[in-house]
């Protein structure tokens, strides 16, 4: 019913929002003063950023969350972390490349120890290290626990980190980032393109999230109606034997 | 015996028989540490020559080098704190030994605790010696005890805490010698960063705001023995 | 006689593998079951399913009175299992292994030296690391362990293999008193003639359930099964 009907329309709704987005931001709105063209990375950059930061982790941290907690204890709730933190980490890297894209005309530099930049490339690390724990073979309950752990832990760790980089780097060379040529004006359709482009890409992380996680359930479904056959077939080896 | 007592008591109880296994924990980790040597043999040398390869790496200036001091002082610790994890770990490494252990009835919070002592206590032995490495090697003096005790206590409990919690998430020996160093270095670098700043104003360096390092430090310490006591059940439990 | 092992259907599960494919088993206090089977045949999993080391996956299990699935911990700290590594740690003594057992069990740690001179270690090799011990007497710690421990369940996997006759009857010998103290004890064995005369009750296992039960050689343990 409704609900199938949402699942079945939020793919396509997504890739005609992206493509909207796409062609407001390369084609209608207009280049920048002072940026030129690389402007238009506005238009993916912000929107990447706010999927990896806080939507991505934050839906891991309260599926995992849900798991540990003993009266929501579901393994539904440890494939749901694991497909955000698994399409987290795409918009993570998404969100650090093109970070770096757009710093190399302004700094000068491919990289600067922006502090930014710095605790997400090491949020970045931490999410792979998710992902690597999850590939130690374990009982499904097992691994569902570490994971979960890890991810609070992770979670709690977003504040210590970023804030120690801030003041690492604002203590060490002060704040240098804040250049006004970067802060380009934002407007009328830009704000709109802008606006829209965190509706397609949050859609989109949406959509590949369903995606995996229902490919991921499917998987252990198989793996459900293998075991009444797997008790049989062990309890015919006492018969044989 | 449970209900007729008030929650306040079975608190109360609760800690008392945590603290208890802890210290059990602790002074058996101690013991095996003194008839093994592995810390002496392994990870005290291994500290030492990083200080060496830190310098081979920048080269013979004084200045540089004395500049470098704490940040390299505190790698090399940082580097040494893994082994001395997996190291702790390998106590209850095989799985009949897990068992064994769980078949016993210990307070996981207490074994928590316990372990991390012990690895705390080992971690200041450590870096005591390469204290006085950095200052024969790096030409620095303490300018101030004031900063450099806390500076070297604080991260200590920090990193053993952390150490023994993420080391028994990462699982069984096999995959924990390489998935531990990536699953805690990344939440350890801010360890690194306020242990080098602090240390750095103990040498006599000016550091703005190194008090302020120190409570980072405090924060890192109390939130993850906090956590280990927490989770370390849920996690070894299964 | 209290009922010690309650089992209906148990299945246990080794990952996506049942190694118990559902268990029906029953025994008393005071009684001794010898389990029997090929390799692979489940003893093992058995005792540690009986031990609480390995979770119920469906099914009812009872052990000491206290239910497998909400109490395994209850279980884990009153049974003692003694498998085929015993798990000591190998840098302390055999007299400080167990005294640190028995303090985290809170026990008298002045229970250990009397256990282990009741297995026959004395002198150096009550002192000298557990590491430089031979199996034999590696094997005599882990059953110095239980007797110090005093367990209401004995759960001794081929207590038997590899142990010279001395310290075969030695075992035997201890199953005995345990068994007349009040405990019950379930030892897995391959050889049935070693086995077969200490118990009350003998099962056999194949493809991870019990296919049969059947009287023992025990005297004096009671009324036959």
């Amino acid at each position: 019913m409704m609900r199938t009907t949402l699942r079945k329309s939020i793919g396509p709704l997504a890739a005609v929002l992206v493509a909207v987005t796409v062609w407001l931001g390369l084609v209608v709105t207009p280049p920048d003063r002072d940026q030129g063209d690389y402007v238009r990375l506005v238009y993916l950059h912000p929107a990447l950023a706010w999927v990896a930061l806080y939507v991505a982790f934050g839906m891991s941290a309260v599926c995992s969350l849900l798991y540990l907690w003993k009266r929501t204890r579901s393994l539904r709730f440890d494939r749901l972390a694991a497909s955000a933190v698994e399409v987290g980490v795409v918009y993570t890297l998404l969100t650090l490349l093109t970070g770096s894209i757009w710093g190399r005309p302004t700094w000068g530099v491919w990289w600067t120890w922006d502090a930014r930049l710095t605790s997400t490339a090491v949020l970045a690390v931490l999410l792979l290290g998710y992902l690597a724990l999850r590939r130690v073979p374990a009982e499904a309950h097992i691994r569902a626990r570490r994971s979960a752990v890890f991810a609070l832990l992770a979670a709690i760790n977003v504040p210590i980190i970023h804030f120690s980089v801030i003041w690492w780097q604002t203590l060490h060379q002060g704040a240098t980032v804040l250049n006004p040529n970067l802060s380009p004006m934002i407007h009328g359709l830009m704000a709109w393109t802008l606006l829209l482009s965190f509706v397609a890409f949050t859609l989109l992380f949406a959509w590949m999230v369903m995606v995996r996680y229902e490919i991921e359930t499917r998987r252990v479904d198989e793996d459900e109606v293998g075991m009444a056959a797997a008790i049989a077939d062990r309890q015919a080896e006492g018969i044989h034997s | 015996m449970g209900e007729q007592c008030s929650p306040w008591f079975q608190v109360v109880e609760w800690v008392v028989v945590m603290w208890r296994d802890a210290l059990l924990i602790a002074r058996r980790d101690l013991t095996i540490e003194l008839r093994s040597k592995v810390g002496i043999w392994q990870i005290l040398p291994f500290g030492l020559m990083a200080l060496f390869l830190f310098a081979f790496a920048l080269g013979p200036q004084t200045e540089l080098l004395r500049t470098a001091a704490p940040g390299l002082f505190w790698l090399a610790v940082l580097f040494s704190s893994i082994l001395a994890a997996q190291r702790s770990l390998n106590i209850e490494g095989s799985a009949a030994t897990r068992e064994a252990n769980r078949l016993l009835g210990l307070d996981p919070a207490g074994v928590f605790l316990g372990k991390a002592a012990a690895m705390a206590v080992e971690l200041l032995v450590l870096e005591v010696v390469l204290l006085v490495g950095v200052m024969l090697l790096f030409h620095v003096t303490i300018a101030s005890w004031l900063f450099v005790v806390p500076a070297l206590v604080l991260p200590g409990l920090g990193l053993s805490a952390a150490g023994v919690l993420y080391g028994s998430l990462a699982g069984g020996a096999s995959t924990r010698s390489t998935l531990l160093p990536i699953l805690v270095l990344p939440v350890e670098a801010p360890v690194l960063i306020a242990a080098s700043k602090s240390l750095s104003r103990g040498f006599g360096a000016v550091t703005p705001d190194a008090g302020r390092w120190l409570v980072v430090l405090a924060i890192f310490a109390v939130v993850y023995s906090v956590l280990g006591v927490a989770l370390y059940g849920p996690l070894e439990e299964s | 006689m209290g009922s010690a092992i309650r089992l209906r259907s148990a299945v246990a599960l080794q990952g996506r593998f049942p190694v118990l494919s559902g268990v029906d088993l029953d025994l008393d206090q005071g009684r001794v079951m010898v389990v029997l089977g090929a390799n692979g045949a489940g003893k093992t999993s058995l005792l540690r399913f009986l031990a609480g080391l390995v979770p119920i996956a469906s099914g009812r299990g009872e052990v000491l009175g206290a239910d497998l699935a909400t109490s395994a911990s209850d279980v884990r700290r009153r049974v003692g299992l003694l498998g085929h590594d015993a798990g000591l740690h190998d840098e302390l003594t055999p007299l400080e292994n167990l005294a640190f057992a028995l303090r985290a069990s809170r026990l008298d740690p002045g229970r250990a030296l009397p256990a282990l001179d009741r297995v026959g270690l004395s002198g150096r090799s009550v002192t000298t690391t557990v590491g430089q011990l031979s199996a034999g007497q590696r094997r005599r710690v882990g059953i110095a362990l239980l007797v110090a421990r005093r367990p209401q369940l004995w759960l001794l996997d081929e207590p038997h293999a590899s142990l010279d006759e001395v310290t075969r009857s030695l075992v035997a010998e201890v199953v005995e008193e345990a068994a007349s103290g009040g405990a019950a004890v379930v030892a897995s064995s391959h050889e049935p003639d070693l086995a077969v005369p200490m118990a009350d009750v003998v099962a056999t296992m194949g493809g991870g359930a019990v296919l049969a039960v059947v009287p023992g050689g025990r005297v004096g343990g009671g009324h036959v099964a």
